[in-house]
């Protein structure tokens, strides 16, 4: 994803200096009484995000999508950690750019238990090795209902993120993915405290933002995101819905999918089945 | 050993999403708020003298004008030691991305900082011109300098100069207003916060900041006055008891009406926000109550009771530093309170500030107290007391 950012930072700022250029124009032109004619300039000098350079890959030609399967998550973490591999995130407990969490409701408890592998309970019991593992704490407790929900990026139609960000550094690619351009990006945390989903943390070795891109550089090039790859239970689920017989589109026609927050308007990308009330 | 796994991270009961122990906006973004609402109540003061020409104001009118600039010369800052990338903070300036309500700070304080400078210019332009002329040594230079090649002291040039004083101190109202008010939109216009997403954040935000600015120049006019063994004119300290309480009854109207819907509400998530009220924001809330309330009834007996009561300096001195204390717990408040709410509205995080650290309490400290050495100096060059006005 970085090289895409890096790629693409050029023109894009070339583009951000013909949008700025455009609003001056226009200003001086409505002043005039010329608005109609400068907004056709306008329109032609702003020509959208800025294509990645990949070879082999045209961007209008997809719409991703990512489906979660909760009822198979068996809480492996083997997603959490291929993640942190592939994608070289802070190899430490409270970065992450995926989770699971895990809900437990306890008999004659009305509320769930939840906790992920960030908990610091779950983390002593990990080991050395630098994987996450859920602990045991429930062994000998009256479960009377538990399930995993693994999070992500919801690549949002109307990211929230991607509107509070002000140097346009993170943005909405045409396949939907929302990507961030960290050669550009200030760190000022404004898209981390928008999202309303906790997806995105500040990278401390880099000072910028950071979040899940559904593995943009894999994807781009045919592959499937890493934790897709990984889950042996195959609960995560990724595709194009612009290919009505992908595995995403199936999923999304076969069942009844749910949302996270849909009452924020941001519209995410991310269809869950097998979740619960409780989960948010 | 484990700890070591946890960059930055804050303690928290329930549940919250992992990456939210990294609390993004810390003790910095609490002060610059702060400062930014000094700047607005400062300028407010100065422009009941030069705008609605209350004469009780005289006194401090100049010298308010050089506490905003001071002020405001520091407030760009603490964000930008806040920034992940400081060395970058200039994109958000040259390449602005327009739907965010960040992108126009620049622009904004900005344009405010010309127009404040503009004003204390013609607000000084006379004493400058009198002092490139009897000026020694190495000041001369730069007081000529300063005076921008003009020295007219003519009864039209001051005419003029005064002229040009109050446009600019009538355009600068609704700029203090707008870059004030816009801070609180910046947290006000989140969804993804339940204790900030509030269509009354801004007007708190800009009727506190008036509070606070007020109440930072009755400090300042009681101490330097005294300091310099000048006299305190009885109007206008009485003039900044009166402008204090009047926005603080509304100001506390307004922030009771906040919370009052809140609970009315009742929304989703209400138990959680109890548990903020009650656990980490507890100790901020008290001091923020405590400090205004107090306030409010001594300044109550103060104007009920008139400037022949014993000590008038000394209690708006009191409730005036009572203010500034509340007022700065009121920014942690809202801006770590909203943080120390999770998203995820089953958990709640404590925010501890580190004391050194680029982000610590010695750098807010800092950021607080620089403001006042460089309107120590300021006030040398530039001196805004009545005895130095000229004629």
């Amino acid at each position: 994803m970085d090289e895409t950012g890096k790629g693409a930072k050029g023109r894009k700022e070339r583009r951000d200096f013909l949008r700025i250029l455009g609003g001056a124009v226009a200003f001086g032109g409505a002043a005039l009484g010329l608005n109609t004619l400068v907004a056709d300039a306008v329109a032609v000098a702003d020509p959208g995000p800025p294509e990645p350079a990949i070879p082999g890959y045209d961007w209008t030609k997809h719409r991703w999508a990512f489906g979660v399967d909760a009822d198979r998550c068996i809480g492996c973490l083997r997603c959490d950690v291929a993640c942190k591999i592939e994608n070289d995130v802070v190899r430490d407990a409270n970065h992450f750019r995926t989770w699971v969490e895990r809900y437990v409701y306890l008999e004659g408890e009305e509320k769930p238990r939840i906790d992920s592998q960030s908990d610091p309970q779950n983390i002593a019991a990990s080991g050395p090795d630098g994987d996450y593992r859920f602990d045991d704490r429930y062994r000998d407790a009256n479960v009377s209902k538990a399930f995993f929900v693994p999070k992500l990026c919801n690549q949002c139609e109307h990211p929230a993120c991607v509107d509070v960000c002000p140097t346009g550094a993170t943005f909405k690619a045409k396949d939907g993915v929302v990507l961030i351009d960290q050669s550009y990006c200030i760190g000022c945390q404004y898209c981390v405290q928008a999202c309303p989903y906790g997806a995105r943390f500040l990278d401390p070795r880099k000072g910028v933002a950071d979040k899940c891109t559904w593995c943009y550089h894999r994807i781009t090039k045919g592959l499937k995101p890493a934790c897709v790859e990984v889950c042996p239970t195959h609960c995560r689920v990724f595709g194009d819905l612009n290919d009505v017989a992908s595995e995403i589109s199936r999923f999304v026609r076969d069942n009844r999918i749910e949302v996270l927050k849909p009452e924020t308007g941001n519209g995410p990308h991310v269809y869950y089945i097998g979740i619960d009330k409780d989960v948010s | 050993m484990i700890q070591e796994l946890y960059a930055h991270a804050a303690p928290y009961v329930g549940y919250v999403y992992p990456n939210e122990t990294d609390i993004p906006w810390s003790l910095l973004i609490v002060v610059y708020p702060y400062i930014t609402g000094l700047v607005a109540g400062a300028f407010i003061v100065s422009s009941l003298y030069h705008v609605f020409g209350m004469p009780q104001f005289r006194p401090i009118a100049r010298f308010a004008l050089l506490t905003a600039l001071c002020f405001l010369l520091f407030a760009p800052l603490s964000l930008l030691i806040h920034l992940g990338r400081p060395e970058r903070a200039l994109h958000a300036v040259l390449t602005p991305h327009w739907t965010s309500a960040m992108a126009a700070f620049g622009y904004v304080a900005g344009f405010y900082l010309v127009v404040l400078a503009l004003e204390i210019w013609f607000a000084f332009r006379a004493d400058i011109v009198a002092m490139a002329r009897h000026a020694h040594g190495a000041l001369r230079p730069l007081y000529r300098a300063l005076a921008l090649g003009s020295d007219d002291v003519s009864p039209r040039a001051l005419a003029y100069d005064h002229k040009w004083a109050r446009a600019l101190a009538i355009l600068g109202i609704p700029t203090a207003a707008g870059l004030h008010g816009y801070v609180g939109f910046i947290f006000g216009s989140l969804k993804s916060r339940e204790w900030w997403s509030s269509d009354l954040m801004p007007i708190i935000f800009l009727l506190s900041a008036v509070v606070s600015g007020v109440a930072l120049l009755a400090v300042l006019y009681v101490a330097v006055w005294r300091m310099r063994r000048t006299e305190l004119k009885d109007d206008c300290l009485r003039g900044l008891a009166q402008v204090m309480w009047a926005f603080l009854a509304v100001t506390l109207v307004v922030e009771a009406l906040e919370y009052v819907e809140m609970f009315y509400r009742a929304r989703e998530g209400i138990d959680t926000i109890v548990g903020l009220i009650e656990g980490p924001l507890r100790p901020g809330l008290l001091i923020q109550g405590a400090g205004s309330i107090a306030a409010f009834a001594v300044l109550t007996v103060l104007l009920t009771a008139g400037t022949r009561s014993r000590n008038f300096a000394g209690w708006l001195t009191f409730s005036a530093a009572s203010l500034l204390v509340a007022v700065l717990a009121m920014r942690w408040n809202v801006v770590i309170g909203g943080q120390e709410l999770s998203k995820t509205l089953k958990g709640l995080l404590t925010y501890r500030p580190e004391l050194l650290g680029r982000e610590g309490m010695l750098t807010a400290a800092l950021l607080l107290v620089g403001p006042l050495a460089v309107l120590w100096a300021l006030a040398r060059l530039l001196p805004p007391w009545e005895e130095a006005r000229p004629a």
